[in-house]
Order: structure tokens, then sequence, then C-alpha cells
């Protein structure tokens, strides 16, 4: 696997000379892998978003290097926009961003934008409203009229029909009805696999970034913490606990019988593997008495 | 960016200023502004001049907030004063083909300059002392004697206020559908006007039906809370006169006095 | 204990502009109590029709057909529209579309000031109920430099000055990072507890429904399940069926029933699960 994504020494200030200056992004040193999975957590505040607007230059650093394919971004030689086409980024509450009269016209802004032929349009507007799931008849209808839900998916194909190599996303599953955050996340999964992709994503829910991602990058107060795979990252619950990071609630009660002298081995932060591990120690533990 | 505006931005503290009543605050600063247009030479300005500073000092707002404020109009002084220097009549001073500067045309350059200035300046503490619901309640109450003659006074300065409140709120918006569209390879800083004008398509859409649909929220929620209009309305803090407040009137009164004389006088 | 919200009978569908045949009923034929004192929580999946049913409740909307009574009063009397509304407060989902002025205790005493409350006394109301959410000492902050949990409590606040009786709660975290929910959801708990305040709180997050004496589900238009959270919470592969979802805890014990273990799956609680999981394991 080779690096998709590699930052040196990112630092960002805010409102740099005036009362308001803040450092919101400090000194991040970060190498992402092709095809990876990666889910971001940290506080409101602990620069995550800050972060990743660098990553398709949005925002330039204060001073740093960003590298996307081995390519420094902010290199005279490179254009700006090109890596923009590379890094498709996905805001928070994206509906926001819709202005077409119809669900086609909207999610075609983007790879019009950078100048491709009708057909091959028609092509990505059509693969990927397919991948999140809108049927081909909600593609003539106005996306005004659709529920909120049918938005966001109307707004993160309009990302995806750009076919961005680096797919990165701010809570995209931000207050919708459990069911939807499932669709949501399947549908993401499905594009990195179809598109061989990589994906990054920022989530408040750990019990979502603990069953959905490959690895995970934990920051805080502008800076990393860790960035390692997901039971990595929370077995060192107590750490995350302690940063006012909520872990998953099945991690926190096998904790507590850890705590309580039973020992279930490995890293549990699935229920699914929970269980697994709750039926093998009773196995042993029945062949043992 | 646009969240570097400070005009009509408010800053809270506990003054001399701050605690002047609003109403007085809104009188003071017709008069301030008689103060500068009263005057028609250099001279004339600088009790103008003194009265900002004086305030400055008062209200204890830091100068460099003040430069912030003038920042944006450069422009505007810089493109009205070449204008002035260039088609003013007088004695010329130096003359390159149709092309003239005269003495007058300095002069009354350099006057407008230093008026604009010390306008946006001075009339920028109105708002940076006053909170604005303090400010629509002078307004209103300012206005009051025109609701004889059936004129929403109540609804208007209800309406400022609550463009004022969402004022950041949209300008973060803004800044954020912005940003969106960027991402979707929006090219908002290339092409002529047209193209530019096209370019602003997918960002004022999203903001039109984004500001619609917070309307409709906060007047439901503003129903919900008993909102039925001004009749019988109450107010936490209502606008009491003090002597300080006559005081202060005074005081401004002085100052225009002051323009007028040295600008006859001298 | 006495019942403040009826609601008899109600079926409610939207007044499409053109009368076509295709509006469908948000609500049938629904009938529900809430009882004073209570914390109950609404969950429904998007479209289910909740957020219809907290509007009914402070007569924002009126049923179709059926009745609403809150407090006595029958919602679709316009002449006691705001005496039901000082009854019962209202939260909405977006902090930023709820706030009216531009200083916190300004929007506070925003509702005081609609009903006219006399300057002195609204001064002590502002001020208790910004201590109450503990956001006192933000009083003189602008509502747009806050953090969506503080906004969301001054809106709570300026609901809480005008002294209801009820709060209707529509997902008001919905919004918010994990550190805003919690406070947000304390604040409700303690309006509950300490003020016997009524909540009757929307949301998506089964955490915060577990929290609450009773849960309704509501799905398609109808009342699906109405129980304590422990028995509406073991109704896992109900719950799923229709696009919900249950706490971690309670998963694992359902799986763990389904894999012929006896376990309880009444269990809905970080410590009830380690409780029961320490006895099936020692």
């Amino acid at each position: 696997m080779s690096t998709v994504i590699k930052t040196e020494n990112l630092t960002y200030t805010y409102g740099l000379g005036t009362p308001f200056e803040k450092t919101a992004v400090k000194d991040v040193n970060i190498e992402i892998e092709e095809g990876e999975l990666c889910g971001i957590i940290g506080h409101t505040g602990s620069g995550k978003s800050t972060l990743i607007q660098h990553l398709n230059g949005l925002i330039k650093p204060t001073s740093g290097h960003i590298y996307i394919d081995g390519l420094d971004i902010w290199d005279k030689a490179v254009k700006i926009r090109d890596i923009r086409f590379k890094v498709g980024l996905v805001f928070q509450y994206p509906e926001y961003q819709i202005f077409e009269d119809t669900v086609f016209k909207d999610i075609a802004f983007g790879p019009k934008n950078m100048g491709f032929s009708e057909d091959e349009v028609k092509r990505r507007v059509e693969e990927s409203a397919e991948i999140v799931g809108l049927k081909p008849e909600t593609l003539l209808r106005s996306p005004f009229e659709l529920s909120g839900g049918q938005k966001r998916r109307v707004a993160i194909a309009g990302v995806m029909a750009m076919e961005p190599k680096i797919l990165i996303l701010d809570e995209p599953v931000a207050g919708l009805d459990p069911k939807g955050r499932e669709k949501i996340l399947a549908q993401i999964k499905r594009y990195r696999d179809q598109k061989n992709a990589t994906v990054l994503l920022i989530s408040h829910s750990m019990e979502d970034v603990a069953r959905f991602t490959t690895k995970i990058l934990v920051m805080e107060g502008g800076g990393v913490f860790c960035y390692d795979t997901p039971p990595k990252v929370f077995g060192r619950a107590s750490e995350l606990t302690a940063m006012g990071l909520a872990v998953p609630q099945i991690t926190r009660v096998m904790n507590r019988l850890k705590a309580a002298g039973i020992e279930l081995d490995g890293d549990i932060y699935t229920v699914e593997y929970a269980a697994k591990k709750i039926n093998e120690y009773l196995l042993k533990h029945k062949s043992e008495s | 960016m646009l969240k570097d505006i400070t005009i009509g931005q408010f800053f809270p503290g506990e003054s001399i200023l701050h605690r002047l009543d609003a109403r007085f605050k809104i009188i003071i600063t017709a008069i301030f502004i008689a103060m500068l247009f009263s005057a028609d030479s250099v001279i004339g300005l600088v009790p103008g001049i003194l009265f900002t500073a004086l305030c400055y000092a008062l209200s204890k707002i830091p100068f460099r907030l003040m430069l912030k404020s003038l920042k944006p109009i450069i422009p505007i002084i810089l493109f009205t004063s070449v204008l002035n220097i260039f088609f003013l009549d007088g004695v010329v001073l130096f003359r390159l083909g149709f092309i003239k500067i005269t003495y007058d045309g300095i002069e009354f350059t350099i006057i407008m300059m230093i008026r604009i200035a010390t306008l946006i300046a001075g009339t920028s503490l109105l708002t940076y002392t006053t909170s604005p619901i303090s400010l629509t309640d002078a307004v209103e109450s300012l206005l009051s004697p025109f609701k004889k003659l059936k004129f929403p006074v109540h609804e208007l300065s209800m309406m400022m206020s609550i463009a004022l409140r969402f004022i950041p709120t949209l300008i973060e918006e803004t800044d954020k559908i912005m940003s969106a569209q960027k991402a979707r390879g929006a090219d908002m800083e290339s092409g002529g006007l047209l193209h530019r004008a096209k370019a602003l398509v997918p960002i004022l859409i999203p903001l039109f039906v984004s500001a619609f649909s917070r309307a409709m929220e906060l007047a439901l929620a503003m129903e919900c809370r008993c909102y039925q209009g001004g009749e019988g309305r109450t107010r936490l803090k209502e606008l009491h006169s003090r002597g300080s407040d006559y005081l202060a009137i005074c005081v401004s009164l002085l100052f225009l006095n002051a323009a007028i004389l040295t600008d006859l006088l001298l | 204990m006495e019942n403040i919200i009826e609601i008899k009978d109600v079926t409610f569908r939207y007044q499409s502009e053109e009368e076509t045949s295709t509006s469908v009923n948000v609500l049938e034929h629904i009938n529900l109590n809430i009882k004073k004192g209570e914390f109950v929580a609404v969950l429904g999946h998007n479209g289910s029709g909740k957020s219809t049913l907290a509007k009914l409740c402070n007569a924002i909307l009126t049923p179709t057909s059926g009745v609403v009574k809150s407090y006595g009063y029958d919602t679709a009397d316009e002449d006691k529209l705001f005496d039901i509304r000082r009854k019962i407060g209202m939260v909405f989902q977006n902090p930023d579309n709820q706030l009216v002025a531009t200083v916190v205790e300004e929007d506070v005493a925003f509702g005081l000031e609609n009903i006219g409350v006399p300057t002195d006394k609204m001064r002590v109301r502002v001020d208790e109920a910004l201590k109450a959410v503990d956001m006192y000492e933000y009083r003189g902050h602008a509502p747009h430099k806050l953090s969506g949990g503080q906004k969301q409590r001054v809106a709570i606040a300026g609901i809480i000055a005008m002294k209801p009786e009820c709060i209707v709660l529509d997902e008001p975290t919905a919004m918010l990072d994990p550190r805003g929910r919690e406070e947000v959801i304390n604040t409700v708990r303690m309006l509950n507890r300490d003020f016997g305040i009524t909540i009757v709180l929307i949301t998506h997050y089964m955490e915060e429904a577990a929290q609450a004496d009773r849960i309704i589900v509501i799905d398609g238009g109808q009342v699906l399940l109405d129980g304590k959270p422990e028995d509406v919470f073991s109704k896992v592969t109900l719950l799923k069926s229709v696009g919900l979802d249950v706490p971690q805890v309670t998963e694992l014990m359902f799986i763990l029933h389904e894999q012929g273990l006896d376990t309880d799956t009444h269990i809905i609680s970080e410590d009830m699960a380690a409780e029961a999981l320490l006895k099936l394991l020692k």
C-alpha cells in the first residue's frame, strides 16, 4: 500500500494578529495509506474540521506541508482546483448546499465544473445516484421537495460524482435516525469498495466509528493524540474517557468486567464481538470445571 | 474573510459611553454629524476630531478597532478623492494635457477624506457601545410619536433587532456554502463579470432557501413564546435618562458650537 | 395522577394546496395521555409522525379529526392559544433558529416581555432561569458565540422563565456534539426531578430515551409501543424492523439470549449490564 495523504508539521492559526487569534491545528504529522477507511474523532474545537479543509486546499496552512499522492499541494506547479477534484469534501449538513431545480442537475454540478462531456457527466450522475440509493425517477424531481435524509444523499452523491480518489466527510450522518445512519454509512463503504478510494470521516458516534472504520485518528487540542486501528485505539479507553470522549457503551461494560477480575481477551468494541467472546469464555470455563 | 467585518458589531463594556441612554446616543450621533458637515475648512473639522478622540478615550474601545472599521471604506475614500483632485476647478498647480490638479481640489479632497474617516470612526462608536437591543428600543422610542399615524414602529424595531441577531449567523453560513461549492469545483475567482455573476447562483440560492427556513422556524418559536406584537409588551431593560445623559448632550452641543465658530472665525 | 395532555382519536393530515388524494395521514387515530410530572420519550424514525405529535400538544397544529386537550383546554379553541402555550413550552431542534435576541439575557426575557411581566419581576425570573440551566455567567454574551449545547440551554432558560408546567422538546440534541447532548439531557432531567416539570422528549438517541420514565414508539402514524424503557427496548426485533435501535447493552443481552443463554433482555443501562454479566460469568 502507498501513502495517499501526508502532512508535515501542519499548523494553522485563525485571525492571525487579531484579539481572536487561535491556533486550530498544531504541528500535525499524519500519513494515511491508500484504501483506508479512517474515522476522525475528537471534541468540537479539537481541530478536526480545520484539518480536513486543509486536505483539499480550502484552507492554506500557516506553516507546514500537505502532500496528496506525493504532490505538495501548495507547490507553484500544482493547480489547487485539480487537488479539489482529487480530494472530495462533503461538509456537515451538506443538504444546505443544494441549489439546482432537479436532483440530476445538482449532482452534475461537480462533474460539469471538471469539464467532462455530457455523456460522461450523465454516467457519473447515474452511477453515484445508484450508490446512494436514489431511484432513477428521483433524478428528475426537485431536490427541495425531498425528505431530509434524501437531500443528504443527493448532496453526498454530488461529491461522489466527481469520483474523488479521496473522499472526506464531516459528520455525514449527523441528525439522522438509526436507519438513515446505517444506510449512508453502508453507501460510503460501497463507494470506497467500487472506486478503490480512500475515505476519511469525522464522527461523534464512537459506536459507528468502531463498527465501520479500519483506522481511527484521535485529535485533541489541535494535535494528533493517536492514529491506529480501532482495537488499539479503544484499548486506551481510560485515556479517551479522561479526554471526555465516550468510548462505545459495550467497551465500558467490558472494562468494568475486567476491573471485576473477568478477563475476556482482546479489545472489545462491537456488540457481536462481545457476544462471541462471552460465549468463548463460558465454553472455556465450563470445560475447565 | 467575511468574518473580519466589525462595522455594526457590539463590544460589551461598562464605560461611561456604554451606560449612556441609547436614545441620547442617537441624538448625539446626529449632533456629531452636524459638527462634521458644518465645517468647510480643515480647522473647522478639529472640534469634530477632538470629539471623536474624546469619545474613544471614554469608551475604552481599543484604537486598533477604529482603524479596522476604517479599512473597508478605504477604496471608497480613494475613489472619491481621485475624482475630486482631478475634476475640481480652481487655482491650477500642475497640468499635463487635459489632466490638471488644482489647489482647491487638493484642499477639498483632504477635507473630505478627514470628514469621511471621522464620520465612520465616530458613528461606529454608536454600535460598538450600544447593544443592538437597546439600539432598536431607542429607535422605537424615538419614533413612537409616529405610532399615532399608524406607522408600524414596533414591527420595524423588531425586524431590525432580528436582522442584527442573524447577520453573524448568515455570514457564517455564506462562508460555509462558499467553501462547499468550491469543494465541488465552483470557480469564483476567475472569468468575466457575467461568469462571476453566474458563479454566485450556487451560493445565493442555498443562502435564500436556508434564510427562509430559518425565518419560518423562528416565527414558530416566537409564537410558542407567546409573541403577539407590540401590544402590552414590557421590557427587561427600560430606557431611563439620567443627568449624565443630558450632560452628554450639552457637551456635544458645545463641540458643535466650537465647530461652527472655528469655521466662521478662522 | 392527572392527565395534562389528552389525545383522543386524533388523525392528522397536512392540508395540501390542491385537493389531491395523495396527502396521507401523518397520524392515524392516536390515543395517548401524558400525566403530570412524567418524563416521556417519543421515538420513531424520520417521517413517523413524532414531530407532528409534539406540535399538536401546544396547538401549533390542530388535529384533522379527534380532540387534543391540553390542561383541559381544547387546542382547537383559538381563544385559549396563549393559555396553553404559557403552560406548555417548546424547544426546537436547531438552536440558532429559536434565539431572537442578540444578548443571552434579553433572549431569556423575550417570552416574559410578550406576556407583560413587570420589569423588576422579570429581572428576577431571568436570573433564576439562567442559573437553573447553569448559563448565568454567560448572560451578557452574544448567542452566536456560544456552543450548540449552550445555545440550547439558553433556549430552555427562555422557556422555564415563563414557569411552564410542561416542556415539549423536539429533537433538542440532534444537532449537538456528545458533550452538548449530555449538557442538555442533564438539564432536562434536572427540570423534571427538581422542578417537577413534565417532559416530552422527542429523540433519535436510544441512550437518551433510556433515561425516561416512559417511552412511546411511533411508527406509520400510530403508537407501536408504549411502556417502561426496559419493556420497550426488550422488543429488539420489532424496534429494528421499524428502523430504530436499542442500547448496545440491550442488544448484547438479546444476542446472548438468542444463542441460548439465560440472560435478561430487560437490561438498558451499563450498570445493569455489568451486574448481569458478572453473575453470568462468575
